[in-house]
């Protein structure tokens, strides 16, 4: 044995280190990749030993290895050896080994569980440390699940080290163990508060990662986090926290209206520009989220704005990369204040960094007006001139396309410019975006009728240039803009000057050479332009001319005729026969061309993108079915030969009726070629370029045709466009002139006559610019009763939809964490509690409910719903100002609002524990071992229990008018599955009767509060047994109970409650310190024999109220504030 | 979120990676050289951040060493520039073994991420 060790060491002493293995690898330059292999075959014998130095060694170099770019995944066992290696400076090597290499797919993973548990409860904390670190990286759902336990156990350590280390690491295992998440984030909320600020610091991330997937269970965590906020000085933790309230204010608006104002002032006050640049994010989320009806948010909104202009106007490149990054969010909702700063964009677009260029053009998207759209475009268009690389000049082409055409071209006044524009950028070298460039034209030419006599002059001009644009093969891209031109001179033909010239360059054999849908297009469109010369010449009695350009057209067809494209081939072959047989009838002085014109008659209307999306499914109709019994393969091989000269659409057709008779299926080719013929947009997809210049031999030896000079040769580009702007200087010239004739007049009058308001006097806004000319934007078709939004659902791969849960809602038994040792985070929960049958309210519905509530409210004043979720979240939010929200309610309706006058709230503890307490409110499914032994206890009796509670006010700040009861009622039947909270009530019936409320207040001694409760007995029966009992929980007050009862014991009202009667029942409470708020817990239950045939029902209702920390230091003036209560089913 | 954690020298080798989400292992390769390229692209002049397929790349120099940083796009750009000089000073401070280094970082790159 010593001999063995004795033999293993001095074997160790010529293992290669790690120092070893990289001094070799840099001395093995050429042959690294041998070296390495050598290296590897080496470290498995050293696997092989007993060893646990030489292992841990081994795995060591491994790990280097690895890093390197070499899989070691087939070491994995030996990993977890060393792992397991009781020393530290081993077990650290083997946990960094597995960290790196483990995953969820490493099948070995699961043999460490027990392995990492005795680590964790390790009584080193190095030990600890190093297991938890690991294991961050390779969690998997099962250790996870095996873990969480005593994971959340460490987060209660002694030593911060590990609470640290815990926190963090129980984010990787709630998103692989979402079950965990709700025992253990009670504890997670504790952590908000350690003492250890970089425990606290883990726990603000923790949380801050949570709750930006899932915003809305973290709501109520808010005024915790404002708290850290308002008083933390550590800016990763504050940066944390901001990002965090950004998720949340979108769903609460009223947090936003609270956080500006600490938010301005760290905005002015730090000098770390992360925050500053995060304060500036969450600023703006803010006033997003406000973004109606908050006038006065201008100056926060202009803060921002300043501040970033500082950081754009910064030399260091970052903070102007993130300065316009924000800048392009404030965009998004107050674009008036960003155009302020143009001047600066506009300079950032000459940066020397691309990025910053970039992001620079996202803003001119939203900076251009109708009045700066030529001047912005026009800088654009210099700038794609001396742009050097293609990527960012074709960025400039598409931001320049995007610009204009946003919002249906709002920002255009003169189309004729924005075409010169388009075939200005043309002239590009390289760009890939022809397709864009061609759109845009047709898009254009379609939807602005104005402009088709200009564009059709234009395009005509493009194809008979058509040489340069489409001249050398790089340009392949660009030409796709003769496919438009093409379209749209075809089209629109009856606008054309010179129609035959046109047809003549489009006939041209340098047309074969470009890409075959182009070519389909020009021969389409070729017979449209004939059959508009056709008309002209013969409506000009010009029989000889039309059968010269019939002529022309049966000496240029063949060339499409022997098209290696298929599109090509066959359109040309149809159109060639159409035409000769049109020759033959001019021969015999056959009036043709109306015949032929009436192949295109009829308007093209651009139709909506999704108009195929929303045409709704006719009654009745069922896709899935079929509609012949479904082919045999015999039948459908029969059918393929026919298939192979058709499309794909004509294929799903005949599997869908693969027993057409052979006329149906000819007629329905004729169907679809006629349709095909008269739709300019069925075009398929061509083979590629090259293919088809290897396809087309003696293309090179066609002469090209000259350029007929009587036509303008200059290319239509820079100078057209700039003429616009002349143009419209001159034209805003002539309309600032005019306006300030009018203006003077004005005054003249305005000095003879009464003072007018000078409203007009501002600078000409927008709409001042007329355009050039009449305007006319077809909007785009969309079939009849088509479906309004076809909303995306959210992606169901999300791993954190599981973790979307409801945080608030008290743990079940069955969802505690699977223990070994039973160790309960919610211990502190009262029997009290538990003893109440609990409703949960359903995570999706409060929104729901809360609309409810609104609408209920509007109706019928008694009936109350209470949004709980935002109760005491509302308590907190409603020190802020609250103008519109809040109507102070009459006092015949007290309660209507909730959050009107409810005084600066308190401390945070008792208002936490009330919300866990409320939301157990509205749930019997979720906590289903609760129930049975409740109805076992209470099975032949009816139970009910109320809790209510009252809010009190301070006399002395508001007056008693708007003092706000709030009661909180909430039921449901435990028996039953829980129907909608509107259905709860019995129909006819009222659960909860509201009298008036304007009792007066009863003067009470010392510290002592009164609450008045009105009871009404809605059943018809007497309560059983003791009555009606009352039960309250206070943290800090006390009430007088009967000797001997204990804490949890109810306490019957003093008087007795016969059906349909009503009394007001009183309590005194003594409260034993006012400096933090007062919570109220009050239960109700009231018994009642069972009714024939009905089944027991309990009814479950509480409320809680807060008293205030202003709560009156002057007891005498105090008025209690009385809810009414009634029972009934 | 920060996604990678990268240590590459100016010969484009990769000297510390860390994912943080399982990546393979001849990806992180593939990926690696193209973060690397596209920094070493970049001059002086031009700032920190990438946008690189659908994160964003952060990245710093020290001397011939990059340290690059891959996050999703809900990180605050700014701290992860400053994250990567604390992360420097502290190996400054304890300048050690690698894997010491790696430790440590870990240590480091979790309180922070």
């Amino acid at each position: 044995m010593a001999l063995k060790m004795v033999k293993g060491s001095i074997d160790r002493m010529f293992d290669k280190n790690l120092q070893d293995l990289v001094r070799g690898i840099r001395n093995h330059k050429e042959d690294e990749a041998k070296y390495i292999s050598q290296c590897i075959d080496e470290i498995k014998q050293e696997l092989k030993q007993d060893n646990i130095a030489v292992k841990a060694n081994a795995v060591c170099k491994l790990t280097y290895l690895q890093m390197l770019g070499y899989d070691i995944s087939w070491a994995a066992f030996n990993i977890i050896e060393v792992m397991s290696a009781s020393k530290f400076t081993f077990k650290r090597i083997g946990y960094l080994a597995a960290s790196q290499c483990f995953h969820e797919g490493t099948d070995v993973i699961m043999l460490t569980t027990n392995q990492i548990r005795k680590d964790l409860s390790s009584p080193s904390q190095y030990d600890t440390g190093v297991a938890l670190t690991g294991l961050s990286c390779f969690v998997t759902p099962d250790l996870a699940r095996d873990l969480a336990n005593d994971i959340m156990t460490l987060m209660s350590h002694t030593k911060p080290y590990i609470r640290k280390k815990a926190v963090l690491i129980m984010y990787k295992v709630f998103l692989k163990y979402p079950e965990s998440l709700r025992p253990a984030f009670p504890r997670l909320k504790e952590k908000l508060e350690d003492p250890d600020p970089g425990v606290q610091s883990a726990a603000v991330n923790v949380i801050c990662e949570l709750a930006r997937r899932n915003p809305k269970n973290y709501l109520s965590l808010a005024p915790l986090f404002f708290k850290l906020m308002t008083s933390s000085t550590n800016n990763w933790v504050l940066i944390k926290i901001i990002k965090l309230f950004g998720a949340l204010t979108p769903l609460e608006p009223r947090l936003g209206k609270k956080l500006i104002e600490p938010l301005t002032n760290l905005i002015h006050s730090t000098s770390a520009m992360s925050l500053l640049y995060e304060c500036v994010n969450t600023v703006i989320a803010v006033l997003i989220s406000l973004s109606s009806g908050m006038p006065n948010h201008s100056a926060s909104i202009q803060l921002c704005v300043q501040k970033l202009r500082i950081l754009i106007e910064d030399s260091d490149q970052n903070l102007k990369y993130l300065g316009l990054l924000a800048m392009s969010k404030i965009l998004r909702t107050h674009p008036k204040s960003v155009q302020a700063h143009k001047d600066l964009v506009l300079q950032c677009l000459d940066d020397k960094d691309e990025s910053i260029r970039l992001r620079a053009l996202d803003l001119l998207y939203g900076m251009v007006s109708k009045k700066n759209l030529v001047e912005i475009v026009k800088k654009l268009m210099s700038h794609v001139d001396k742009a050097e690389g293609t990527t960012y000049r074709d960025e400039l082409l598409t931001k320049i396309i995007d610009i204009c055409s946003q919002c249906n071209y709002q920002h255009i006044t003169n189309f004729q410019w924005y075409i010169s524009v388009l075939v200005e950028l043309t002239r590009l070298e390289g760009t890939r975006h022809g397709h864009l460039i061609a759109a845009q034209m047709l898009d254009v030419a379609i939807r602005v009728k104005a402009i088709r006599k200009f564009a059709v002059s234009q395009m005509s001009a493009l194809l008979d240039s058509a040489h340069l644009v489409a001249s050398s093969t790089q340009r392949n891209g660009i030409c796709e803009v003769l496919y438009a031109a093409a379209w749209i001179c075809g089209e629109f033909s009856e606008h054309l000057q010179e129609p035959q010239q046109t047809l003549e360059a489009m006939l041209r054999p340098k047309v074969t050479t470009l890409p075959g849908h182009i070519q389909a297009v020009y021969v389409q469109n070729v017979v449209k332009l004939y059959a508009s010369i056709l008309q002209q010449k013969e409506q000009a009695a010009e029989a000889e001319a039309a059968q010269d350009v019939t002529q022309l057209m049966v000496e240029r067809l063949p060339q499409f005729v022997q098209s290696a494209d298929l599109e090509v081939q066959e359109r040309a072959s149809c159109v060639l026969q159409l035409v000769k047989h049109i020759q033959k009838l001019q021969a015999k002085d056959v009036p043709v061309a109306e015949e032929v014109s009436a192949l295109f008659a009829g308007e093209l209307n651009p139709v909506a993108p999704k108009a195929q999306k929303k045409v709704p499914v006719p009654e009745g109709l069922d896709l899935d079915a079929w509609i012949n019994e479904p082919p045999s393969d015999s039948e459908s091989e029969d059918e393929k030969p026919k298939a192979i000269f058709h499309d794909e659409e004509q294929r799903h057709a005949k599997q869908r009726q693969p027993e057409a008779e052979e006329e149906e299926l000819a007629r329905r080719r004729e169907a679809r070629k006629q349709e095909q013929a008269n739709n300019p947009f069925y075009i398929k997809s061509s083979p590629s370029p090259q293919k088809r210049y290897q396809d087309m031999p003696g293309v090179e030896h066609i002469p090209v045709v000259q350029i007929d000079l009587s036509v303008p040769l200059k290319v239509p580009g820079m100078p057209v466009s700039d003429q616009y702007v002349k143009l419209q200087e001159e034209r805003e010239h002539r309309q600032r002139l005019e306006k300030d004739r009018r203006r003077r007049k004005k005054k003249d009058k305005d000095k003879r006559g009464k003072p007018r308001r000078h409203s007009s006097l501002h600078t000409e806004s927008d709409e001042d610019i007329a355009p050039a000319q009449r305007v006319d934007i077809v909007t785009e078709e969309m079939p009849e009763n088509a479906l309004p939004s076809d909303e995306d659902d959210k992606d169901p791969n999300d791993p954190y939809r599981a973790l979307d849960v409801d945080l608030d809602r008290p743990l079940a038994d069955s969802e505690r964490l699977p223990v070994q040792k039973h160790r309960n985070a919610e211990t502190t929960k009262s029997p009290e509690k538990e003893d109440v049958p609990v409703v949960e309210k359903k995570i999706k519905k409060p929104r729901k409910k809360e609309k409810k509530h609104r609408e209920k409210e509007r109706e019928k004043k008694e009936k109350r719903k209470e949004e709980k979720e935002g109760e005491d979240f509302d308590f907190w939010l409603s020190t802020a100002p609250l103008p519109a929200a809040a109507p102070a309610p009459a006092p015949g309706e007290p309660g209507a609002n909730t959050v009107t006058a409810a005084p600066e709230g308190g401390g945070e503890e008792p208002r936490r524990e009330e919300r866990g307490d409320e939301d157990e409110d509205g749930d019997n499914e979720r906590d289903p071992e609760k129930k049975p032994s409740k109805h076992k206890k209470k099975k032949p009796k009816k139970e009910k229990e109320e809790r209510a509670k009252d809010k009190k006010k301070p006399k002395k700040q508001q007056p008693p008018g708007e003092e706000a009861a709030e009661p909180v009622e909430n039921g449901a039947l435990a028996d039953e599955p829980l129907p909608p909270m509107s259905s709860l009530l019995p129909p006819g019936r009222e659960l909860l009767h509201q009298d008036d409320l304007r009792h007066p207040g009863q003067p009470a001694e010392g510290r002592q509060v009164t609450v008045s409760i009105v009871l009404e007995n809605q059943e018809q029966q007497l309560p059983e047994g003791h009555g009606v009992q009352t039960c309250w929980t206070s943290l800090n007050t006390s009430w007088p109970r009967p000797e001997g009862s204990s804490v949890h014991d109810g306490v019957p009202v003093p008087f007795q409650l016969p059906p349909g009667i009503s009394n007001e029942a009183q309590f005194v409470f003594t409260i034993q310190s006012i400096v933090m708020a007062q919570k109220l817990k009050g239960t109700l239950s009231f018994i009642a024999r069972k009714m024939k045939g009905r089944p027991t029902r309990s009814w479950t209702s509480s409320c809680t109220s807060a008293v205030p920390r202003t709560w009156s230091r002057r007891p005498a003036t105090v008025t209690p504030l009385p809810s009414c209560w009634s029972l009934g089913t | 979120m920060i996604q990678f954690f990268l240590m590459v020298n100016k010969q484009g080798q990769t000297r510390l990676s860390k994912y943080y989400e399982h990546v393979e292992i001849n990806k992180c390769t593939l990926l690696e050289t193209e973060v690397i390229r596209s920094c070493l692209s970049r001059s002086n002049e031009q700032c920190s951040f990438i946008e690189f397929k659908d994160f964003k790349l952060i990245y710093r120099q020290y001397a011939t060493l990059f340290i690059v940083v891959g996050v999703n796009d809900t990180e605050n750009e700014m701290t992860i520039y400053e994250f990567i000089h604390n992360f420097v000073e502290v190996l400054d401070e304890n300048e050690s073994h690698l894997i010491m280094v790696n430790n440590s970082f870990y240590m480091l790159l979790n309180s922070i991420c």
